[in-house]
C-alpha cells in the first residue's frame, strides 16, 4: 500500500518538472503546459490529503471540491491564456519568450 | 557686555542686510557709514571696560573652544583705533568711490573687514583669532581685487591671499604647538600657564620655535620679510581701503597678535633666540622697504614701503621685547599712515587717477587742505621732535633698540634717516615746484566729504600722541625716558634727511637718483616670479591638476557617478524582459521562503 | 490501491512530465501532457476520488489539452530552435527543481507517515448513520457502495452553491474575454 508520504513526493516530483520547465522552455506554449503540470501536482496532493484524512469513515469532500475548482478555473485560465498567445503572435510573430522582451528596462 | 556684542555683530549684519537685501540700492554706503560710525560711538563707550564673555562654538573631548569677547585695555585701545580709522575710511570712500559701479560690493567689502578686524581684536583665544585671520585675510582679497577686471588687481589680490596663506599656516603650526606646550588656547589660560612657572619649565627651543612659527603668522599679515611682496602690490586696491587696511589697521594685526602673546605669557619668554630672530626680521625688513621706498615713483608705493618700513619697527620693538613701543607705535602709526594714505587718494581723485609723482607737482596751491594735511602726516611719519605723535613712539624703539642691540640701534637710525628722506622726495616732487602734467595742472581741491577726514586725522595725528590724548583713548603707552644719544640722533637723521630731500629733489623735472637695486626692490618680486613660482607653483600646479582629475574628478566624482551607473546597470539586467529570468528568480524566491520558514 | 498500480501510474505521470520538457516540438509536448494526466486520472481513481479522475481525463486531456494543439496547429508552430547561448536557463532550471525536491523529502522525512483509513464496505457502512436514511447516498453506503459522485454533489449543492455560482459567472466572463481578445483587431 502507498503511503501518504509515496503519493506527496510523486506530486512534488511532477511539481519540480512543472516548475523547470517554466524556467527552461522558451515556447510559451509549452511554458503555459508545465504551469498546468504544477496545478495538477498540487491537485494531486489536494486529493490525496483528502483520501488520507477521513470524516465520518469518507473521504474529505471538501478537498475534492477545492480540485473541483481548480480544474475549472484552470479551464477557463486556458482559453484566456491561449487567446492572449494568439493575440501575442498576430502582433509580434512569434512566441518564443527570447524575443519577447518589451518589459526590458 | 552687550553692547560689546553689538560692535561685534553689527559690521557682519549690516553687510548682510546690503549684499544680500538692499544690493543696488544707493542707500547701500549711507547705511554702512553709519554702522561704522555706530560702532566707532560704541568702541568709545567700551573705553575702559574689562569683561570676558562668549559661548561654546566648539567641544571635543576636554577641549572647549568659545567664541568669546575678551574686553581690556589693549583690546579697547586697539579697537578706538580700528573703528576710528574705519569710520573715517567710511566717509571718505562715500566721496572717492561715488563713481564706481560696484560701490556697494566695495563697502560690504569694507563691511565684512571691520567685522573680522573686530573678531582679532576683540578674540579670547587663538582659535578664534585664527579664524578671524582667515577672515581679514579674505576681506582684503576681496579689496585687493575690487577692481578685478583689471589683471593686475587680480593677480595682486591672488598674491596677497597666497603670502597670507603661507603665514597662516605657521600660524596655526605655531598655535598648535603652543596649545601642546602649554594645553591651553586662551590668552587668560596662557597668562596661569606662564604664571605659574610653565615658560621655565618648558624647553626652551620648542617654546622658541612655537614663538616663532606664531610669528610666521605675522610676517604674512603685516608683511615682514620674506614675505612682505605682496603689501606693494596690494596697492591696486582702492585708496581708502589701502588706507583701512594696508596702512592703519589689518596689516597692524600681526602685531597686535604679537603683542597679545607677549602679555599672555610674558616678555621672557620671548628672550633668546626667538626674540632676536624677530627683532632682525623687523629691523632688515625696516631697512630694506625704507631703501626701496626712496626710488619708487607711483605715491601709493611709497608709502607701501613706508608702511612696511614702520611695520619693522614695531616687530623689532615686540622682538626687542618692548611691546608696549611697538603697540604705541601701531597706535600713531594708524593715525599717521591712514592720513597719509587718505591724503594720497585724494591727490590720486584730483588728479584723474594718475598716481606717478613725477606727472605732478604744484599741487601745494591748487590743493591746500590736502597739501596742509599731507605735511602733517608726513611731519608725524619723520617724527618731528616734541610736536607730532611719531616722535614720541619712534623715540621709544630708538630707546629700546639702544638699550637692546647697538646693531639694531644704527639700523633704525638709518631707517630713520631714510624716513625723512623719502617723505621729503614725495612731499616735494608732490606739492612743490611746477606741474608737469596736464592731470596735474587741472587738479582743484577735493570736498568736505575728503577733506573732512583728512583735517580730523591731522589733527589725531599731531596730537595723538600726547600723554592727555594716549591715555584718553587706552592706548598702550610706556614711560617716556629721556635719552639724549637717542635724541641727538633721531634730531639729527631729521635734519639730515630732510635736508638732502629737499637739495635733491627741490625743482627737479625727473629723478636725479637712479639706484636700480633699490628701485627694483631688491629683486625679491623677480626671484619669487622667476624661481619660485616657476619651478614650486606649477610643480605644484601640476600635482594638483592630478589629484583634481584623477581623485576628485576620476575616483570621486567620476567613480560616484559610474558606481551609479553599474549599479543600475546591475538592475536593468535584472529587469532584463527575460521571461525565465523572471520566473527562475520568482522559484528561487519560493524555495528560499520554504527555507526559511520550514528548516 | 495495489503498489504495483501507484508505482506504475506514478511512473506514466513522471515520465509524461519529464517528455513535457524534453520534446523539442510542442506537438509532442502536449501529447506527453495528455499522457501525464492519464497517469494523473489513475492515480485520482486509486485515491478513490471516481468522479476528479474522470474528469482529469475529459477536461485536461479531452479539452484543454484538445484546444492547445488546435493553437499549436492555428499558430503553425516549428520545433523549438536550439538556444543560441549557453546552458545556464538550463541548469537554472534543473538546479531549481533539485532544490525543490530536496526540500520536499527534507519536510516529507519529518511528518509523521500515514496509511490509508479503510474505505472498505463495513466503514462505509458505518459512515450511513450520517445521512438521511432512504436516501440514495444512504442506500449505496448501506450497501457498501462509495457513491462517489452523488457525494460530491450533495457537498457541491449544499456547502459550496455560491462559489459555485460564481465560477459560472468567471466562465462566461472568460468565455466573452476570449472572444474580445481574438477579434482581429480594427487596424
Amino acid at each position: 500500500m502507498a503511503t501518504l508520504n509515496d503519493y506527496l513526493l510523486v506530486s512534488g516530483l511532477l511539481f519540480a518538472i512543472g516548475l523547470a520547465g517554466v524556467v527552461i522552455r522558451r515556447n510559451i506554449i509549452v511554458v503555459f503546459m508545465c504551469l498546468e503540470l504544477m496545478l495538477s501536482a498540487a491537485n494531486l496532493s489536494l486529493i490525496s490529503f483528502s483520501r488520507f484524512n477521513t470524516i465520518n469513515g469518507l473521504p474529505d469532500y471538501n478537498g475534492q471540491m477545492l480540485v473541483f475548482f481548480v480544474i475549472t478555473v484552470a479551464a477557463a485560465e486556458v482559453a484566456v491564456g491561449l487567446a492572449i498567445i494568439v493575440a501575442l503572435y498576430r502582433s509580434r510573430q512569434t512566441i518564443h519568450t527570447d524575443e519577447l522582451t518589451s518589459l526590458k528596462g | 557686555m552687550t553692547l560689546a556684542w553689538i560692535l561685534f555683530y553689527l559690521p557682519i549684519a549690516v553687510a548682510a542686510v546690503n549684499q544680500l537685501v538692499l544690493r543696488r540700492n544707493p542707500l547701500v554706503p549711507y547705511l554702512a557709514t553709519a554702522a561704522a560710525g555706530a560702532c566707532f560711538v560704541t568702541s568709545l563707550l567700551l573705553l575702559g571696560t574689562t569683561e570676558t564673555s562668549g559661548f561654546s562654538w566648539a567641544t571635543v573631548g576636554g577641549l572647549d573652544i568659545k567664541i568669546a569677547l575678551k574686553l581690556d585695555h589693549l583690546s579697547t585701545g586697539m579697537m578706538v583705533v580700528v573703528t576710528g580709522v574705519g569710520l573715517l575710511v567710511h566717509v571718505f570712500s562715500l566721496a572717492y568711490m561715488k563713481k564706481d559701479e560696484a560701490v556697494n560690493r566695495y563697502f560690504c567689502g569694507l563691511g565684512l573687514f571691520m567685522f573680522s578686524m573686530t573678531g582679532i581684536v576683540l578674540s579670547e583665544n587663538f582659535i578664534m583669532m585664527f579664524i578671524f585671520w582667515e577672515l581679514v585675510g579674505l576681506s582684503s582679497y576681496l579689496l585687493i581685487s575690487h577692481w578685478y577686471h583689471k589683471d593686475s588687481a587680480a593677480d595682486a589680490g591672488k598674491k596677497a591671499f597666497l603670502c597670507n596663506r603661507l603665514g597662516d599656516f605657521s600660524f596655526m603650526i605655531g598655535v598648535l604647538l603652543l596649545w601642546g606646550i602649554s594645553g591651553s588656547l586662551t590668552f587668560e589660560g596662557l597668562k596661569s600657564w606662564a604664571d605659574g612657572g610653565g615658560v621655565a619649565a618648558a624647553s626652551t627651543g620648542v617654546l622658541g620655535a612655537a614663538i616663532l612659527c606664531i610669528f610666521g603668522g605675522a610676517v604674512g599679515k603685516s608683511a615682514q620679510l620674506p614675505l612682505h611682496v605682496w603689501l606693494p602690490d596690494a596697492m591696486e586696491g582702492p585708496t581708502p581701503a589701502s588706507a583701512l587696511i594696508h596702512a592703519a589697521t589689518m596689516v597692524a594685526a600681526g602685531v597686535y597678535m604679537l603683542f597679545r602673546l607677549q602679555l599672555s605669557i610674558g616678555a621672557e619668554a620671548f628672550a633668546g633666540f626667538a626674540g632676536t630672530t624677530i627683532a632682525w626680521i623687523g629691523g632688515l625688513t625696516a631697512l630694506l622697504s625704507a631703501l626701496m621706498a626712496s626710488q619708487q615713483n607711483d605715491i601709493k608705493r611709497i608709502l607701501a614701503y613706508s608702511t612696511l618700513s614702520q611695520l619693522g619697527y614695531m616687530i623689532m620693538a615686540v622682538g626687542l621685547l618692548a611691546g608696549e613701543a611697538g603697540m604705541f607705535h601701531l597706535y600713531t602709526h594708524a593715525w599717521f599712515k591712514a592720513l597719509l594714505f587718505l591724503g594720497a587718494g585724494s591727490i590720486i581723485y584730483a588728479c584723474h587717477h594718475q598716481q606717478n609723482i613725477w606727472k605732478m607737482g604744484g599741487l601745494l596751491r591748487k590743493m591746500p587742505i590736502t597739501a596742509a594735511s599731507f605735511a602733517a602726516g608726513t611731519a608725524a611719519l619723520i617724527a618731528v621732535p616734541y610736536v607730532t605723535s611719531g616722535f614720541w613712539s619712534k623715540e621709544e624703539i630708538l630707546t629700546a633698540a639702544y638699550n637692546g642691540n647697538k646693531f639694531l640701534f644704527v639700523i633704525a637710525v638709518a631707517v630713520a634717516f631714510l624716513t625723512a628722506f623719502y617723505m621729503t622726495r614725495a612731499f616735494v616732487v608732490t606739492f612743490l615746484g611746477k606741474p608737469r602734467s596736464d592731470d596735474a595742472s587741472h587738479a582743484h581741491e577735493v570736498g568736505p566729504f575728503m577733506w573732512i577726514p583728512l583735517a580730523v586725522l591731522a589733527i589725531l595725528a599731531i596730537v595723538s600722541g600726547f600723554g592727555f590724548v594716549s591715555e584718553k583713548l587706552n592706548a598702550t603707552r610706556p614711560e617716556h625716558t629721556a635719552n639724549t644719544t637717542v635724541l641727538i640722533a633721531s634730531i639729527a637723521t631729521l635734519v639730515l634727511g630732510v635736508g638732502a630731500g629737499f637739495v635733491l629733489y627741490r625743482g627737479k623735472e625727473s629723478d636725479p637718483l637712479s639706484i636700480p637695486l633699490f628701485r627694483d626692490r631688491f629683486y625679491f618680486d623677480g626671484f619669487y616670479d622667476n624661481f619660485l613660482v616657476r619651478y614650486f607653483q606649477d610643480a605644484f600646479a601640476a600635482i594638483i591638476h592630478f589629484f583634481d582629475e584623477l581623485l576628485i574628478n576620476g575616483l570621486l566624482v567620476g567613480g560616484l557617478s559610474r558606481g551609479a551607473v553599474s549599479v543600475g546597470n546591475l538592475f536593468r539586467k535584472l529587469q532584463g524582459g527575460q521571461l525565465q529570468a523572471y520566473s527562475f528568480a520568482f522559484g528561487l524566491g519560493v524555495i528560499l521562503v520554504i527555507y526559511f520558514t520550514v528548516f | 490501491m495495489p503498489s504495483y498500480l501507484f508505482w506504475l501510474f506514478s511512473t506514466i505521470m513522471l515520465i509524461g512530465g519529464a517528455a513535457v520538457v524534453a520534446f523539442r516540438n510542442p506537438v509532442s509536448s502536449a501529447l506527453s501532457v495528455v499522457t501525464c494526466f492519464i497517469g494523473l486520472a489513475g492515480l485520482f481513481i486509486g485515491l478513490s476520488a471516481f468522479f476528479v479522475g474522470i474528469i482529469q481525463i475529459l477536461v485536461y486531456s479531452g479539452a484543454v489539452m484538445v484546444l492547445f494543439l488546435f493553437i499549436i496547429m492555428l499558430l503553425d508552430l516549428k520545433d523549438e530552435q536550439k538556444r543560441a547561448k549557453g546552458f545556464a536557463p538550463l541548469a537554472a532550471g534543473i538546479g531549481l527543481a533539485i532544490a525543490f525536491v530536496v526540500q520536499l523529502i527534507g519536510v516529507l522525512s519529518r511528518t509523521p507517515n500515514k496509511v490509508a483509513p479503510p474505505l472498505d464496505a463495513q466503514s462505509l457502512a458505518a459512515a450511513a448513520g450520517n445521512f438521511v436514511p432512504g436516501t440514495k447516498i444512504a442506500a449505496a453506503l448501506k450497501d457498501g457502495r462509495l457513491p462517489d459522485v452523488h457525494l460530491i454533489g450533495h457537498t457541491l449543492f449544499t456547502q459550496y452553491n455560491l462559489p459555485f455560482q460564481i465560477l459560472g459567472v468567471l466562465l462566461l466572463v472568460a468565455t466573452v474575454g476570449v472572444v474580445v481578445l481574438s477579434k482581429k483587431q480594427a487596424e
